[in-house]
């Protein structure tokens, strides 16, 4: 790819996360028979050979995603380990009631994973979008998120989710970062601003190599962040504490301002400015094409970015 | 009083009065009532001491609604203290309209919303089939009106499907579906594959029998009918 003089790479890169989804649960099925896989059509196939070498413990209910949770809800009641999996709104915002009834208020975990993200699936219209999901689940207490930016990161985040007991929803998405980060220790700093720096940006997963292609000129440090649930509060507040100014931009690749109250609790002890970039509430883009036509629509390509950073941190 | 004096059927109206003040009338007409008592009495592998048995049945109510007999029925069979009845429903009892499995032990599953119980059951059989424990049942209680919700069919439907036969439906049929059930209720199970009985929710016997019938390879609906509400 040949770039014009001034012209800012789009940076946006392809990720088979399903498959490094399917794959690290299928090898963990195999030493933990706690482990069960349930479906709702979506990547059944990517099972089938988990399915006829553990028996009973892959089962497709079908286009039923109320059963789906529900069975989930079930299955943890007799201890095992259920990870559930669809196209996200079908995952999270169709069944939200069984995840809020038969997850949480059971006392009783699970592993979501979805896919689709808030518009992999854009020519398939709004239907089969889900940027709300993250906000959703921020109703109910004791969600763990994770948001991975790269294939790789995939089974370092899934595995100890596998291993524990709680509730964890694992947001996997077609379009990340050229290169897997650290994860599962909290924000870390990929790019660090100087003593006298504008503030902080925090790139939530996929959002990455955009912010930092957009935020080059700026004397900002970057921040990584692949699980927002919990949030690093204190590391953010670190991080801030040591630059230049303690302004961050929070860029999301789901509902815009999603974790704006982070943000706030992380910084409560000090005065600051925030502004946050994510996919746009205030009106319903209703629009098909590809995920990059999206971007521009919410202002989350790195041009896009690159204009915001320069009017937050510069006016 | 001490629990021992209030375990039998003819006690269940003194520990339902305990809860609502009405001794006789109230307590009778419990749509559960008979059911709930022939469960545990009769039918139920479970015990107080047993609560986390891994091969314990299990029964999940799903219709939370109208939990007073339920109470009386885990006091009379020991899971609670007879006592705990009084203050049923205050802020701090353990016991309030809706059963919550996090403050009561012995109770399978917290229910409220309808439509919740069947999915959970399910998820609850093929999770015990799949550790190879065959010999604990589940049977999930449901009420006719409840039935409307949609999530039941999800259930209703992949429980035939996949043959849960450690998987039971008892459904108090008390006619209050607001639309109804035209040729009756258990005809949506055994379409789907499950069999079903269609017993008089009174019976002591008929209900006994009917959990015990056979039913090689399927999941088993009790149709227990009751007077209309």
């Amino acid at each position: 790819m040949t770039l014009a003089a001034g012209e800012i790479p789009a940076a946006v890169t392809a990720q088979p996360m399903r498959d490094a989804f399917a794959a690290t649960v299928t090898q963990a099925m195999a030493d933990d028979p706690r482990i069960a896989v349930l479906l709702a059509d979506i990547s059944a196939d990517r099972f089938a050979e988990a399915a006829a070498r553990h028996p009973g413990r892959v089962v497709n209910v079908g286009i039923r995603e109320q059963l789906l949770i529900g069975a989930a809800g079930g299955f943890a009641l007799t201890g095992m380990r259920p990870v559930v999996h669809t196209y996200a709104p079908f995952l999270i915002e169709r069944p939200f009631e069984q995840i809020k009834l038969d997850l949480g208020h059971q006392g009783v975990g699970a592993v979501l994973v979805g896919i689709g993200a808030s518009y992999d699936g854009a020519e398939m219209g709004r239907t089969h979008m889900a940027p709300g999901d993250v906000a959703l689940l921020d109703t109910l207490p004791g969600w763990t998120v994770h948001v991975p930016g790269h294939a790789a990161e995939v089974p370092k985040l899934l595995r100890p989710a596998l291993a524990g007991d709680g509730r964890v929803y694992v947001r996997l998405t077609e379009r990340g970062n050229a290169a897997a980060r650290p994860v599962g220790e909290g924000l870390v700093v990929v790019r660090a601003g100087s003593a006298r720096s504008l503030g902080t940006v925090v790139a939530v997963g996929p959002m990455l190599d955009r912010v930092l292609a957009a935020t080059a000129g700026l004397d900002v440090t970057v921040c990584y962040a692949a699980t927002v649930r919990p949030f690093d509060r204190a590391g953010l507040n670190r991080v801030a504490a040591a630059a230049g100014h303690p302004d961050v931009l929070m860029v999301e690749p789901y509902l815009e301002g999603t974790s704006s109250r982070e943000v706030a609790e992380a910084l409560a002890d000090r005065r600051h400015r925030q502004a946050s970039l994510g996919v746009a509430r205030d009106n319903e883009v209703r629009g098909y094409g590809t995920p990059a036509d999206h971007d521009r629509a919410h202002g989350l390509d790195t041009a896009a970015i690159a204009r915001s950073a320069r009017e937050f941190f510069l006016t | 009083m001490t629990t021992a004096t209030f375990s039998r059927y003819a006690d269940l109206p003194a520990l339902i009065g305990l809860m609502t003040g009405d001794r006789k009338h109230q307590a009778a007409s419990a749509s559960t009532l008979d059911v709930l008592w022939v469960l545990y009495d009769q039918v139920l592998d479970v015990a107080p001491g047993r609560t986390d048995d891994p091969d314990r049945d299990r029964f999940l109510l799903s219709k939370g609604h109208g939990p007073a007999a339920y109470y009386a029925v885990l006091a009379a069979k020991g899971f609670i203290g007879v006592r705990s009845l009084r203050d049923w429903a205050a802020f701090d009892s353990s016991l309030g309209h809706h059963p919550d499995r996090a403050l009561i032990p012995g109770v399978e599953i917290a229910s409220g919303s309808l439509g919740h119980g069947l999915g959970l059951g399910l998820g609850t059989a093929l999770g015990l089939r799949a550790q190879g424990r065959t010999a604990p049942r589940t049977v999930v209680l449901v009420g006719d009106a409840e039935l409307d919700e949609g999530s039941n069919h999800e259930a209703i439907a992949v429980a035939g499907r996949l043959g849960l036969e450690r998987l039971t439906a008892v459904v108090i049929d008390n006619q209050s579906a607001t639309h109804g059930w035209p040729g009756g209720i258990a005809d949506r199970f055994t379409r789907e594959g499950w069999a079903a009985r269609t017993v008089d929710g009174r019976d002591h016997r008929a209900l006994a029998e009917a959990f015990g019938a056979p039913h090689a390879g399927r999941p088993l609906a009790v149709v227990a009918a009751v007077a209309p509400r």
